[in-house]
């Protein structure tokens, strides 16, 4: 399903990584591995299709991601460091443009809300929010529009227990339904049965 | 692929009104420095007159130029930029639905301020009507550039001060023809040439400024 192959990646002159490959079926999960700085949150941009490796492909279903991006833009889920959350709108504004940005409809937004308890939060400003309930706001995006693929850049991070339960059983989900979830973690989130990619030392030249 | 493009011009223009106090400020910077020309040339109604609607026009493109870099600066830095570029509507699309919500917090106001302006420096009854018009026309051309320089430095970590470097060259053109014409109605004389430039220049920009602004948009996130 989403094969990458020989991928090297880039920064600045800099190799971050080279040789990439692995492969993954509907249902599986990847945990990237790896110090800081030895390209996790590259790869999964590489992934999204934000930007272009130094060498190799990804590709979809046989097709390369580079070919038709605009396609590739509507099969991902992406969670990177930043949430994304607008501290002046109401949480549910928030998630609610946020799906329709996506392309999703106002119906799945307070589904999305309970299922990271945020439903008691929906009508309050989201700059009223701990760095954690702003993290599950962004986290319910990922219920709110579904997409096959979830690219996860530490999405554990401010999480509390209840909540990191919260978001294996969500990734558990999307697994079980066919979906494909790639989670760069130090660890905090825990994933049945992954695929494990462990990224070298960063190279510092 | 409309409607995402609607959900974030309905996202901004809902932020820009619990922002209103931050586009007002855009006016009161058009007003304050406006105020300032009489103490620097003379109050004389003559001189005022004379350069009143070249001062408005100078300073309107000034002011567009304020909001510039919290155009796209926020969404690079807070994860918003990653969601657009993951929507059904494409990047371009988006572009312009920005580039029209930030108009319409600050070009549109501008355009409504700009009788009061005119009263302020003496400029006859003609001017109350004529820089309105104008400035209708002109300044989401200027917002439109504005956003090309505004991408291009996103991510960069410089400020306004470069962004209106990169752009005040391109804004020239519509400095020229938006005060040709502001002051041929001014003067009652026919002004049909400089409005059908100014006319292909917002078309042209609105053609060509988002394909370039989204490029610059990819290249600060790749």
């Amino acid at each position: 399903m989403l094969a990458v192959e020989g991928l090297a990646c880039r920064r600045g002159g800099r190799l971050v990584f080279e040789a990439v490959s692995f492969t993954l079926e509907a249902g599986d999960a990847l945990v990237l591995s790896g110090a800081n700085g030895s390209g996790k949150t590259s790869l999964l941009r590489l992934l999204a299709g934000f930007a272009r490796p130094a060498e190799g492909s990804v590709t979809w279903l046989g097709r390369e991601i580079t070919l038709e991006p605009a396609e590739h833009a509507q099969r991902v889920h992406f969670l990177g460091f930043a949430d994304g959350v607008e501290g002046q709108l109401s949480v549910r504004e928030n998630l609610a443009y946020q799906a329709a940005l996506l392309g999703g409809g106002a119906d799945t937004v307070d589904t999305a809300l309970a299922a990271f308890d945020l439903a008691e939060f929906a009508p309050r400003p989201a700059r009223e929010l701990s760095a954690g309930q702003r993290r599950r706001v962004a986290l319910a995006r990922l219920l709110a529009v579904p997409r096959p693929l979830w690219l996860l850049d530490e999405p554990g991070v401010a999480l509390d227990r209840a909540n990191r339960a919260r978001l294996e059983a969500a990734i558990e989900r999307q697994r079980e339904e066919g979906g494909l979830v790639v989670v760069a973690t130090h660890g905090d989130v825990r994933v049945r049965d992954p695929l494990v990619l462990e990224l070298g030392e960063p190279n510092p030249c | 692929m409309l409607r995402a493009a609607l959900a974030l011009l309905a996202h901004d223009l809902r932020l820009a009104r619990r922002r209103f106090g931050e586009n007002l400020l855009v006016v009161g910077f058009f007003t304050l420095a406006l105020a300032l020309f009489p103490l620097g040339v003379g109050a004389s109604p003559d001189i005022l007159g004379r350069i009143g609607a070249g001062v408005i026009w100078v300073l309107a493109l000034l002011a567009v130029l304020l909001g510039l870099d919290r155009l796209f600066q926020p969404d690079l830095e807070g994860g918003g930029l990653e969601q657009m570029l993951l929507s059904p509507a494409p990047l371009e699309l988006l572009v312009l639905a920005r580039c029209l919500a930030h108009w319409l917090g600050t070009g549109l106001l501008l355009a409504f301020a700009s009788p009061l302006l005119a009263i302020l420096v003496h400029l006859p009854a003609e001017a109350l009507w004529a820089l309105p018009l104008t400035l209708l026309l002109g300044t989401p051309t200027l917002t439109l550039i504005g956003s090309i320089g505004a991408a291009l430095l996103a991510g960069s970590g410089k400020g306004a001060v470069l962004a209106a470097l990169l752009v005040l060259p391109l804004d020239i053109p519509v400095l020229i023809f938006g005060l040709s014409a502001a002051e041929a109605l001014i003067a009652g004389l026919d002004a049909s040439g400089a409005l059908l430039f100014m006319g292909a220049f917002l078309l042209a920009a609105l053609a060509l400024a988002p394909l370039a602004t989204a490029a610059a948009l990819r290249l600060a996130l790749g």
